[in-house]
């Protein structure tokens, strides 16, 4: 059986990065529970058009909770009311008939807003480019299983690789730090023969490029943790501090 | 070695470093505290107090501790500003619903400052007292030490004196309570800063970190209450 709710949006509105943004309210009527959020915001966005308004910006692509391009502040936190999810993956059968729903952008100095509900998270990809990969000599193919792998470590570095690159972490802090992303995309790799050989370079360059896009500084919180739609651990966070502090102990 | 200090893992490496030396440091005074917990005229608390007052040992560790404080204070300011712009100027509408997240760890400064607040009247209280100005009732002594009897000065009577007064006691629990809180938070954070820390020894080092916290805590505000309560000479 299908339910159906009604229920009030209050969405952030900016025309531009530099353009005043206000909250405006909109009434939506007849949503179903089983639809996603991003699937209610099509519908209000639809409504919008009808009106001969204009459309609602937010980014999404994938809608299946593996991109990392979905993001929105729902309701006091990243990604909604559900844990462990991305804004894509979130239901309507988690909100009330009758409720507002305040859905706000990413706010951080490092994610400065494009339009409405749109950030601007190439800061992210700076990081990566500045080390976030291996760089692979070509040749052959080589044999499978040829470098032993423990289990243990194959396993963590499997749960650091899960990071989508969103941002939610970011948006959660409130010393605006990318700890949390940075130290999964330096675990994902330390923790492998292969990624090791630029381990200390990496640590090294990933941090510096994080500092200077002005990303605060982590003080332990946990925020990030609770908020992440990918369960990222703390625990990659002493790592990267520990890659960090012994590659600067190497110099 | 500029660019591991000025880069923000370094910044915290020296709160880390600067935090747990100064644990360090309430370790000994607590231990040195409790012994006025000792019925005995302050004779105990007489002789620690002279060791430490003419320990080689503790002639350098003492300005070693002001940097510490000095380290610790100036970067816990420079890094919750720095975090503050970070973070931008606008706040969420709908607030922070986030669960889980104690509020020691996001409150490190203020709770910061109320141990400052107390650490300036503490100062005046004793250290200045006993170092530079001198005072009335720190007239000397004559305990035994190793069955020699020695003159020293009886800081006994002025802590005793101290404690009569029912506000300085009630300042020095709102400092030991906030020191607890700063703890709570502090004692885990300083190992995962340097990096000393994974799923299972995060958990370890909570539970270590509260009980740690709260005997600090409580050990110094119930010497001071027990002090206020039952030492008073009348
Ligand atoms: C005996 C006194 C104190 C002790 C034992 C102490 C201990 C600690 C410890 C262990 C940490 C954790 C460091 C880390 O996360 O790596 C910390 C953090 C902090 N402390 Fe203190 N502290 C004391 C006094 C103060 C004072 C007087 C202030 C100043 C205003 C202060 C401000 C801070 C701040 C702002 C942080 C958070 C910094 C961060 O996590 O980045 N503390 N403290
Ligand atoms: S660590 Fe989690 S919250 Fe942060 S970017 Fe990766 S997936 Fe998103
Ligand atoms: S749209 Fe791809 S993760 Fe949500």
């Amino acid at each position: 059986m299908e339910k159906t709710i009604n229920i009030k949006l209050r969405v952030w509105r900016q025309a531009g990065p530099k353009a005043k943004g206000r909250f405006e309210t909109y009434e939506l009527k007849n949503i179903s529970t089983d639809s996603s959020f991003l699937e209610m915001m099509d519908i209000l966005n639809e409504q919008l058009i009808s009106e001969g308004k204009e459309p609602v910006a937010f980014d999404h692509d994938c809608r299946e909770g593996i991109c990392g391009m979905c993001s929105l502040y729902i309701n006091g936190r990243p990604h909604g009311p559900d844990d462990r999810v991305t804004t894509c993956q979130l239901h309507m059968r988690k909100f009330k008939d009758g409720e507002t729903i305040t859905v706000e952008p990413w706010r951080s100095a490092g994610f400065p807003i494009i339009k409405d509900l749109i950030v601007d998270r190439s800061a992210f990809d700076k990081i990566i480019a500045a080390g976030g990969y291996i760089s692979v000599s070509t040749g052959g193919v080589p044999d499978a299983n040829a470098i032993p792998i423990p289990k243990e470590a194959a396993d963590e570095a499997m749960d650091a690789a899960s990071c989508i690159g969103c941002g939610a972490c970011v948006a959660a802090c409130k010393n605006g730090s990318a700890m949390l992303f940075v130290s999964a995309k330096v675990s994902h790799l330390a923790l492998l023969p292969q990624g090791r050989v630029e381990a200390a370079r990496r640590a090294r360059n990933m941090v510096a490029k994080m500092d200077e896009l002005g990303f605060g500084n982590c003080t332990n919180t946990g925020a990030c943790e609770v908020e992440c739609p990918k369960g990222i651990s703390l625990a990659n966070i002493a790592r990267l501090n520990r890659e960090f502090l012994k590659a600067k102990l190497k110099e | 070695m500029s660019s591991t200090l000025g880069s923000s893992i370094g910044k915290k490496l020296l709160m880390s470093i600067s935090g747990l030396f100064l644990i360090l440091f309430l370790v000994v005074h607590l231990t040195v505290n409790s012994f006025l917990l000792v019925p005995d005229g302050g004779d105990l608390f007489n002789a620690g107090a002279h060791f430490m007052a003419t320990n080689p040992a503790v002639r350098v560790i003492e300005p070693l501790l002001a940097l510490g404080f000095i380290i610790h204070i100036l970067y816990g300011v420079k890094l919750t500003l720095e975090n503050r712009r970070a973070r931008g100027p606008e706040r969420y509408a709908s607030g922070k619903k986030t669960q889980g997240v104690s509020w020691a760890s996001q409150n490190m400064l203020v709770l910061g400052i109320t141990v400052a607040a107390f650490l300036v009247l503490h100062i005046a209280n004793f250290w200045v007292k006993m170092k530079i100005t001198g005072d009335p009732r720190l007239e000397h002594t004559t305990i035994e030490i190793g069955g020699v009897p020695t003159q020293v000065e009886n800081a006994y009577a002025l802590v005793n004196t101290t404690f009569s007064y029912l506000w300085i006691v009630v300042v020095y629990v709102i400092g030991a309570v906030g020191l607890a809180i700063h703890l709570s938070h502090g004692f885990w954070s300083a190992f995962q800063t340097i990096g000393f820390s994974n799923q299972l020894w995060r958990k370890r080092l909570t539970i270590l970190g509260n009980i740690f916290a709260w005997i600090i805590g409580v050990g110094f505000s119930s010497i001071a209450i027990l002090q206020y309560l039952f030492y008073q000479p009348n």
